[in-house]
């Protein structure tokens, strides 16, 4: 068997609107192992869902377009070239996704017992009574009291959580092989949100399955993934196993981010510091390093010249000209210990 | 300490009517005060009630019983001249900022909407030099001034939505949720520029949140809510060191710390809330949070816990609490 699970290769994903081409992943790479959780982080409008979207094959052609050379490999084959036929079994069999707002994405005309029984019965053949069995099983799975009586309720009978459990009893219920959670707690309280994570922890751990994790918030990756990808204005900016990510950061981008979240230690009123100024605009891209804008290490190369990636230890790499000069910085110009 | 009570709260509710005898209390019986220039933080789970206290708090609700008094005056009983410079003095800053401002108006009109209304400006001129003043106050130029509202990010727009407030040179500012719409980095600029502000012009606040870190960072004293309750109000220091109301202690240890060393030493500690939040149509008798709690006792789910005063300025409201 294949240690790699999922390899995104060079994905490129454009949208053409009135203005022209909005470029909202430019040329990313990344891999997810197998029972790995692999977290993709970034702001708003950096990429990471249509990312997400495009390993779903779910990206609607036109508005959008991938680009000619991008691949999408799951167990070797390329998902980007799937037939309707194989795709269906694909999505939701294979590999199935989970979306940040669970009461737009499940069908309000149908039980939630229904829709657990629609994604069983479309990957295997069972009856329509055993499906509902299992149904009722996965409803108990994830944690939904009186799940016989439950599986027979419309969704806006659920509260916010609740859906987001019954969105993860859809996604387990053929077992499958990756699970992409995008942005799975942002809509829900803290309280809730510590459920659903440790909920897709133990599932993980207990089935095996790869989780890609999209999400904006630092603090839910630390806590659940093994590797981390940070992007930016649709490019990965840095990679690295969580550890690395969050002590060693490298990429001034990713230790900006680390920065502004304030931390329970901090004194109170303390100026936080904050990243200046918003995010290039997608639709003409500048040339090189696409957060030269706002960094405070910003040389005359990066306006000009994408930098290229740098590699540290054990496959953390950044792609910043700090590290790519003639006379590279060894370290990077701020630390962990300062953070602190 | 009485004599600097900007807003004085006590034993606010309010209900609404859902027909069919069906009762949702938002706000049950909540008091506080504030204090000139300080920071009050409310934090809770999204339908404990703090948008709607803060919302009764300027009178956009009527109230269904208790009293909210600003400076002394019962505003809920305010009327007319009065009523107007009331609203002129107390400003509020939403959550949306895509949905609390006009798409058809130009942001200096945004920004000088009260002052038209309020006949704070003499001349043309006048106005324009305010608003140009007000736009360079929370970091916007005067070239933006005649642009309208589509043409901004999050970050800007609610940068305009606290200009309009600002405009109104207010004593006290409700601000419900301001940062929660906005990226990590934009809300780190968003909450230097309140502090800074808030330093400068001796402003009060009332922070609404539910992002606890965020909250602690801007609040000199912080009220938890739970179910239309406060549960616990203290300064923020404390609340975070010495946090002694059950659901504070959980909703503390849920926060996500970015540091994974640290979350696998919490791992152990951890306080896991089981279920949620239970309706606040017709809650049941005694303390809201008995039926997550692991100390409630036959006691909790008789008797309603009033806040006490654990020395120091800290309340809670709690019967496992020994003082």
């Amino acid at each position: 068997m294949r240690e790699k699970l999922l390899e995104v290769k060079d994905l490129a994903v454009s949208y053409h609107g009135y203005a022209g081409e909005v470029q909202s992943v430019r040329r990313v790479s990344f891999d997810v192992n197998r029972g790995e959780t692999v977290a993709v982080v970034g702001e708003s409008g950096c990429g990471k869902s249509v990312t997400a979207k495009t390993i779903m094959h779910l990206i609607k052609t036109p508005p959008a377009e991938i680009k000619e050379g991008s691949q999408v490999l799951f167990n070797g084959e390329d998902v980007l070239r799937f037939d309707k036929k194989r795709l269906s079994q694909y999505r939701g069999g294979e590999a199935a996704i989970i979306f940040q707002d669970a009461l737009a994405a499940l069908n309000p005309t149908m039980t939630v017992g229904n829709q657990i029984v629609e994604n069983i019965r479309h990957h295997s053949s069972v009856s329509k009574k055993e499906a509902t069995a299992q149904a009722v099983e996965l409803l108990r799975m994830v944690g939904i009291p009186q799940p016989e009586q439950r599986v027979k309720q419309y969704p806006h009978e659920f509260s916010g959580g609740m859906r987001q459990r019954v969105m993860i009893a859809i996604a387990f219920a053929c077992n499958p092989q990756l699970l992409i959670a995008d942005e799975p707690t942002t809509a829900l309280d803290v309280t809730i949100q510590s459920q659903i994570v440790d909920l897709i922890k133990e599932l993980q751990k207990e089935k095996g399955t790869s989780v890609i994790l999209i999400t904006h918030d630092l603090g839910v990756v630390a806590n659940i993934a093994h590797r981390i990808v940070v992007m930016y204005s649709g490019k990965i900016v840095e990679r690295g196993s969580n550890l690395s990510i969050f002590h060693s950061p490298k990429h001034p981008y990713t230790n900006a981010l680390l920065e502004a979240v304030p931390r329970l230690d901090l004194v109170n009123k303390q100026v936080l510091s904050s990243i200046e100024g918003t995010p290039p605009d997608l639709l003409n891209p500048p040339p090189g390093c696409p957060f030269c804008s706002r960094c405070k290490y910003c040389m005359e190369i990066c306006c000009t010249e994408e930098p290229p990636a740098v590699p540290f230890d054990e496959g953390h790499e950044a792609s910043c000209w700090l590290y790519a000069l003639a006379e590279p910085c060894k370290d990077a110009p701020f630390t962990w210990e300062d953070r602190k | 300490m009485m004599e600097n009570v900007i807003l004085d709260v006590s034993h606010l509710k309010k209900y609404f009517e859902l027909g069919r005898g069906r009762t949702l209390k938002a706000v049950d019986d909540v008091s506080f005060q504030i204090h000139q220039g300080e920071t009050l933080g409310l934090v809770g789970e999204s339908g404990c009630g703090k948008t709607t206290c803060g919302r009764t708090c300027l009178g956009m609700y009527n109230k269904t019983a208790g009293s909210v008094q600003y400076l002394g005056q019962d505003i809920h009983a305010l009327k007319g001249a009065e009523l107007f410079a009331f609203k002129k003095e107390a400003q509020m800053i939403f959550q949306d900022p895509y949905a609390s401002l006009d798409p058809r108006m130009t942001v200096s009109d945004i920004v000088a909407e009260g002052l038209d209304v309020h006949k704070m400006c003499r001349s043309k001129a006048e106005r324009t030099d305010k608003i140009y003043e007000l736009l360079n106050m929370v970091g916007l130029n005067k070239e933006h001034a005649n642009r309208f509202i589509h043409e901004f990010s999050g970050g800007q727009r609610q940068r305009i939505g606290i200009a309009r407030a600002l405009a109104m040179e207010p004593k006290f500012l409700v601000l419900d949720e301001p940062i929660s719409a906005l990226d990590v980095s934009i809300q780190a600029q968003v909450v230097n520029m309140l502090i800074h502000l808030q330093q400068n012009m001796g402003l009060t606040y009332l922070f609404i949140a539910h992002d606890l870190s965020m909250v602690k960072h801007i609040s000199d004293r912080v009220g938890v809510m739970y179910l239309g309750n406060i549960v616990e109000i203290t300064s923020s220091g404390e609340l975070y060191s010495h946090p002694l109301h059950p659901y504070t202690q959980a909703l503390l240890s849920a926060i996500p710390i970015p540091d994974p060393e640290i979350e696998v030493q919490r791992e152990a500690t951890r306080i896991r809330l089981e279920g949620e939040v239970p309706s606040p149509i017709n809650p049941p008798p005694g303390c809201k949070f008995a039926g997550r709690c692991r100390y409630a006792t036959e006691r909790c789910r008789q008797e309603t816990p009033a806040l006490r005063d654990m020395g120091g300025g800290h309340y809670v409201a709690c019967f496992a609490v020994e003082s």
